[in-house]
């Protein structure tokens, strides 16, 4: 057990110098983008003064190295600064968002990853079926079009009709339960999404189980289908399985921005789209590191539970 | 149907008797509705789906930048002076003003009697200080250019302000209604730029950038006759499909920025009106004047003959606009020249004619367009393109990123797309994009005798002369300028049909002058 916290504070470690880098490039590449938030914010109405102006206010005639130092110190000490475009604090901002965000993820994971490992394990007992036809295919169908396009006909068939809205308000105040009514269609769309990749991975790390000799031992010794399966085949592909549904709900949280726009979803992507063009940097950055570290902690837990998973790496040689 | 919307000043009421004229059921509403809509009744809550509207937006009153802003602003702010829907001037806070005899001092009586949501009347100070947030050298406000003109500000008592200009300016009364130019409470001689507080129709509840504003009636609001809303709830709804499908399904009352590839499809919906208003929003394409070959005339003039404006009508904005001609005046304006300058249409003999005079055979130009600068502007790019090659000009589009479009492509690469929102008067719009040396001076055109001009008509308070000069300055930009002016669009949009609008829609902003939850109310 020893060397799984070891590993879990190196990778923490490992992280923070992640998130550093990110921060970095982040910086970076803002910085390599035309114009700057005065610019971004004037627009077409920008003179040279008011241009000046602002960024004599906001200290954006600084040097890149003076910006980026000034703002890394005071992110150290748990100050995220605060916005260019409405001078709220950054954490304020995102707060919010965050948990709506958060909330559309779980909303999602909690349909869909039951849902692709249960159909995983069926397409696997039934391999070659018409079962297992049928559910790849669908699956396949989901996650080949566009999210906006699976979307566009969830909202036809289900917010045209009348049964769910298909604007999403979640004002304070609502009850859980009214949440997730308002919330289903965005949360059904993204299930749809990464359904297909969850499921067909399970399959397929089972199938390849099924195949060893001792699986077959188990089948001559005449166990049921379902039972080989679930106590011989699948504690042996969690690893691989826990791996592809990591991944999937780091999505879940970092790549939602198109289901975003098309549900006016107040989730964190949009808020990153938005501060992008304007080149509300405080807000770019501080966004970026939370779906860093979101991948970071996500690869993080799947590492550690496909280690406890498997009884040999918990015994190093 | 295309005929008629085009028409000038178009109400809900010339859409309606031309739809019945032709029969398009489509847009007729029961009679009971129509005779519901001469009464406004109290009560409702508005909830309004607009195409703009960021996360960034902010309550500084120097950067409101879209329409969302705006709107937002209209319904809980007041201004000096208000345009009506019929583009007339109307007191607002200001309850008269007048010029000194050079047209360069004003003096504006404060309203007695008006307070701001927080309780605080209001007074001289406060517009005072109101204007002055936009003035100076520190100023960060987009509106900086148009107080410019301003040398001081003063209170001759507690509701008189005296406005004191470097030059005549008749129409100084008109720039006080400018949406920035919002008057807000003073303290201490300035005014809090991250306040709500204003002495509008609503009162602000709760605002959060990006997803939605609620207010309140102010209950207080010295209209009268205005503000018939319990409340209103403005949504941004960037995406044009998540917009029509949120007035569909029922979840908003009224969207503004109709897509227009799809608007067939919104009229065939029951219960909702598609309302288009012709107004002074117009898309152009500017030609650097400085930068050869646009520095001859014959060359932008045969550019400008070379572009099928009744194409880009009929297939950019799908019918709903108009055709421009050349000079940035629309029909909303007071002194639209009219019939005293014929129309420009499309003429390949014309534009190889003055090739031609140009000592040219056939010409290479590079358009850079972008849909930042207005959308289908790529589309519009490349109808152009094969309609100039008819002219022996060959005009190669090329596709610019929307992100940075207005620091790196506008005003920097010779031949570009852009768009204007239109101004309320000519002067406005002249001053602030055609006269020499002006910072949005898009095409970099000088031209003394429109300088002289515009100079001339800006002190000058007799209309009739006032209207001379404006035609001649509206020819001179036309046969002489560099920019392109082929189309004016009408602002599109759509409402369930329990709301009621007024006769008339105003022209000069999206969404009734962007007085939308002032001047509507549910039928």
């Amino acid at each position: 057990m020893a060397h799984v916290w070891r590993m879990i504070a190196q990778r923490l470690a490992l992280g923070f110098l992640t998130l550093f880098v990110v921060s970095l490039l982040i910086f970076g590449a803002t910085e390599l983008l035309p114009g700057d938030f005065a610019e971004a914010i004037l627009g077409q109405s920008a003179t040279p003064e008011t241009i000046a102006a602002i960024r004599r206010e906001l200290g954006l005639d600084q040097p890149f190295h003076t910006r980026y130092v000034s703002w890394l110190s005071s992110v150290l000490q748990g100050d995220f600064g605060k916005s260019l475009a409405n001078q709220q604090p950054v954490i304020e901002l995102i707060s919010k968002r965050l948990g709506n965000t958060l909330f559309l993820a779980l909303y999602a994971a909690a349909m869909a990853v039951p849902l692709a490992l249960i159909l995983g394990i069926l397409a696997a007992l039934f391999r070659n079926s018409v079962f297992d036809r049928m559910s790849n295919a669908l699956a396949l169908t989901s996650i080949s079009f566009p999210e906006f396009f699976v979307a566009y006909i969830l909202i036809l068939w289900f917010a045209q009709t009348g049964y769910f809205p298909s604007i999403v308000r979640l004002s304070s105040g609502i009850s859980f339960g009214e949440s997730l009514y308002r919330s289903f269609l965005p949360a059904l769309t993204l299930t749809l999404v990464v359904t297909a990749h969850m499921m067909r991975m399970t399959r397929a790390a089972l199938i390849n189980l099924l195949a060893s000799p001792y699986i077959e031992m188990a089948r001559l010794k005449g166990m049921s289908p379902m039972r080989v399966i679930l106590r011989h085949a699948l504690p042996n592909a969690l690893a691989p399985i826990i791996n592809v549904v990591a991944l999937n709900l780091a999505y879940l949280i970092t790549g939602v921005v198109v289901v975003e726009v098309v549900f006016v979803y107040p989730g964190l992507g949009q808020l990153m789209v938005d501060s992008v063009s304007r080149r509300d940097i405080p807000v770019v950055q501080a966004v970026a590191l939370i779906f860093a570290s979101a991948y970071v902690l996500l690869n993080l837990t799947a590492d550690v539970l496909s280690t406890l998973s498997n009884p040999r790496l918990m015994h190093r040689r | 149907m295309t005929k008629s919307i085009t028409h000038t000043g178009l109400t809900r009421r010339s859409v309606l008797r031309g739809a019945t004229a032709l029969g398009a059921a489509a847009l007729i509403l029961p009679a009971s509705m129509r005779a519901a809509s001469a009464e406004p009744k109290k009560g409702g809550i508005l909830r309004i789906g607009m195409g703009h509207g960021s996360t960034s937006d902010s309550l500084d009153p120097g950067s409101w930048d879209n329409a969302y802003s705006q709107v937002f602003a209209s319904s809980r702010h007041n201004y000096l002076t208000e345009i009506d829907a019929d583009g007339a001037l109307q007191p607002e806070i200001a309850e008269s003003w007048e010029a000194s005899a050079d047209a360069a001092t004003w003096t504006f009586k404060i309203r007695q009697g008006v307070t701001f949501h927080s309780g605080k009347a209001l007074d001289a100070e406060d517009v005072i200080a109101s204007i002055n947030f936009h003035r100076g050298e520190d100023s960060t406000s987009a509106a900086k250019p148009i107080v410019d003109g301003i040398t001081d500000i003063k209170a001759d008592g507690s509701h008189t302000v005296v406005v004191s200009l470097d030059a005549g300016n008749a129409d100084f009364p008109f720039i006080m209604s400018d949406y920035h130019i919002a008057i807000m409470p003073a303290k201490d001689g300035a005014i809090d730029p991250t306040s709500a507080d204003g002495c509008g129709a609503y009162v602000v509840d709760s605002f959060e950038a990006g997803v939605e504003a609620r207010m309140t009636r102010n209950p207080n609001y010295w209209k009268s006759d205005r503000a018939h809303f319990d409340g209103i709830e403005l949504l941004p709804i960037v995406d044009g499909a998540a917009r029509q499908n949120a007035l569909i399904s029922g979840q908003v009352d009224v969207i503004d920025r109709v897509d227009l590839n799809t608007v067939h499809l919104l009229k065939r919906a029951r219960n909702i009106n598609v309302l288009s208003v012709t107004g002074s929003q117009h898309y152009v394409f500017p030609m650097d004047s400085r930068a050869a070959p646009f520095s001859d005339n014959n060359v932008r003039m045969a550019m400008k003959h070379a572009v099928d404006r009744e194409e880009l009508v009929e297939k950019i904005l799908n019918g709903y606009g108009s055709v421009g001609n050349d000079h940035p005046i629309s029909t909303a304006n007071r002194f639209h020249a009219g019939d005293a300058l014929e129309q420009r249409t499309y003429d390949a003999d014309k534009a190889k004619w003055y090739l031609k005079q140009a000592g040219l055979d056939s010409i290479d130009l590079e358009l850079s367009v972008s849909d930042a600068a207005f959308g289908g502007a790529v589309d519009a790019g490349v109808l152009m393109s094969e309609k100039s090659a008819a002219a022996g000009i060959k005009l190669t589009v090329k596709r610019e990123p929307s992100d940075g479009y207005w620091s790196n492509v506008w005003m920097k690469k010779p031949f570009v797309a852009s768009y204007w929102g239109g101004r309320p008067t000519e002067d406005w719009m002249f001053s602030t994009a055609y006269k020499s040396g002006v910072n949005w001076n898009e095409s970099y055109w000088e031209n003394a005798r429109f300088d002289q001009l515009l100079a001339a008509a800006r002190s000058e308070l007799d209309n009739d002369k006032r209207r001379e000069m404006y035609v001649e300055m509206q020819g001179l930009v036309r046969d002489e300028g560099s920019t392109i002016i082929p189309m004016f669009a009408s602002y599109v949009m759509a409402h369930s049909t329990a709301v009621a609008t007024p006769d008339t829609v105003a022209p000069n902003w999206t969404m009734d002058g962007f007085r939308v939850a002032e001047r509507w109310w549910f039928a």
